[in-house]
């Protein structure tokens, strides 16, 4: 006899209703602000390193953990405005809010910097919450822009019980970011954390005028990080070097991950950008007021 | 052994020289930053729940855990006695250890101890088990409708909802696992 369909996939019709509007007014969003849409391949010979991130061998090659390299591969071959939709792999990640295949909307803008980018956040924010208010796992939260911007730093003294420094010095920042910091951020509305320790952006430009802070922030909304974004670092010699300690400290099993010289390359003719990587699946969540990720998927990797 | 990337709901792990349950798990990973893992544990011994939250690369070894086939005795001062009826070998589990689920032991019943090393840890009751009702308000005539449940105590001192047909004396089963009435036995 024929197993009948499991029941979780029906009770979350709705979420996925929801989820293929949302997509579908992301593509709004971009198309008339004339960002061109990209696909560009899954696997590839090898992503940026970075040290906490894990790549999933396919083949001879990679899945993608982001398309940010062929992405910016693009703005260095002169497109200005580019936005992508796609599928992306980290491996062990899997928790309420992880998945280890996910789908991530990555957008690119040539002379922006982070602070456009803020900017841009906020406009799609509105443009999909158009009532201006909504509620999630308890929380109502009012997107109306400007957001809030906090440092990191103010985002510790304003939830932890200790500094970003004395948690950096004691190697705890993981554990009191999460378990402190992060359930406060954009409980009322979305916040965006700003002024990371330039060790946390492998792939940003530093400030200029503060040399240990990457011009990156992250955009939270009702606890959750929805979205992280650089000004770009263009300077090839220093990504080289970035990518090259990432590399050493990076822990096993992660063998033989690659230099991705062709990016490396290119990367000199990259005109200034800023980027940003947009969590969708978060953003369904959210969207929805869904507590869990597997909610907002058709089959999450258990249910295949 | 099991690596921090194992982790999940209902693995087993020694702790400090201690098996341990996880009860509640979640991974979180705040961007660009290291994965954490997120235990709610409790100590299989003491029964103490607290949370403890490891990152990548840490190691754990599976807790030494087996089950045995094993006849309740009786009760005495040190705790429930226990017998392995193949090797007649005994096992004494205190009164804390066994919890709520001393309300369903009936003599000479077949049970799983849970067994660390020597020591029992815990058991596992048959699904269902028949209990003697020893009291519960009399039935009132007339009072037909289903689903109408009264407060019922069964010879273990166990108090549960029953229907309203159930009176004292009746023997009834109940399902162990939810601890609530399955229907009446016919002796």
């Amino acid at each position: 006899m024929a197993t009948a369909p499991d029941a979780t996939r029906a009770a979350r019709r709705d979420n996925l209703y929801a989820r293929a509007r949302i997509i579908q007014q992301i593509r709004a969003f971009f198309i008339v602000r004339a960002y061109l849409e990209v696909e560009t391949p899954h696997r590839i010979p090898c992503n940026a390193p970075e040290e906490y991130i894990e790549q999933i061998p396919s083949a001879d090659a990679f899945l993608q953990t982001s398309p940010e390299l062929c992405m910016k591969r693009l703005l260095a071959a002169g497109y200005p405005k580019l936005f992508q939709l796609c599928r992306c792999w980290r491996n062990a990640e899997r928790g309420t809010r992880h998945l280890p295949e996910f789908t991530l909307l990555e957008w690119y803008a040539r002379s922006n910097n982070y602070l456009d980018l803020m900017h841009t956040c906020e406009e799609l924010l509105c443009h999909l919450v158009p009532t201006g208010t909504l509620t999630w796992q308890g929380c109502t939260i009012s997107i109306q822009p400007p957001f809030e911007r906090i440092t990191l730093a103010q985002a510790f003294s304003r939830f932890a019980p200790t500094s970003l420094e004395a948690a950096l010095a004691a190697d705890c920042f993981e554990e009191i970011y999460t378990e402190h910091v992060e359930p406060g951020l954009g409980t009322a509305a979305p916040v965006f954390i700003y002024d990371y320790p330039s060790s946390m952006a492998a792939l940003a430009r530093t400030r200029a005028d503060a040399p240990h802070l990457a011009e990156r922030f992250e955009l939270y909304i009702g606890g959750m990080e929805l979205a992280n974004a650089f000004t770009e670092l263009t300077d090839a010699h220093e990504q080289r070097e970035r990518f090259n300690a990432a590399l050493e400290t990076m822990q096993a099993p992660n063998p033989q991950h690659l230099m991705p010289e062709a990016f490396l390359a290119e990367l000199e003719h990259m005109p200034p950008s800023a980027g940003i990587a947009l969590g969708v699946d978060r953003l369904v969540m959210l969207l929805t007021d869904t507590a869990e990720i597997d909610a907002v998927v058709a089959f999450t990797p258990e249910e295949l | 052994m099991y690596s921090s990337s194992d982790l999940k709901k209902g693995l087993k792990i020694m702790i400090d020289g201690e098996p341990h349950v996880i009860e509640g798990f979640d991974f979180t990973k705040p961007g660009k930053g290291q994965a954490l893992y997120k235990c709610k544990l409790r100590n299989m011994i003491t029964g103490s729940l607290f949370d403890r939250t490891y990152r990548s690369g840490e190691n754990f070894e599976p807790a030494p855990l087996e089950e045995r086939d094993m006849q309740y005795l009786y009760k005495d001062e040190a705790g429930y006695v226990f017998m392995d009826a193949k090797t007649f070998e005994q096992v004494i589990l205190p009164e804390q250890t066994l919890g709520n689920d001393y309300y369903f032991l009936t003599d000479n019943m077949e049970v799983k101890v849970l067994m660390f090393g020597d020591q029992g840890i815990g058991i596992t009751l048959p699904n269902f088990v028949n209990l003697t009702v020893t009291h519960a308000d009399p039935w009132v005539k007339g009072d037909t409708a289903a689903g109408n449940n009264k407060p019922a105590t069964v010879e273990s001192g166990y108090n549960l909802q029953v229907p309203s047909f159930v009176e004292e004396g009746t023997l009834i089963q109940i399902d162990t696992r939810t601890g609530e009435y399955v229907t009446r036995v016919k002796e």
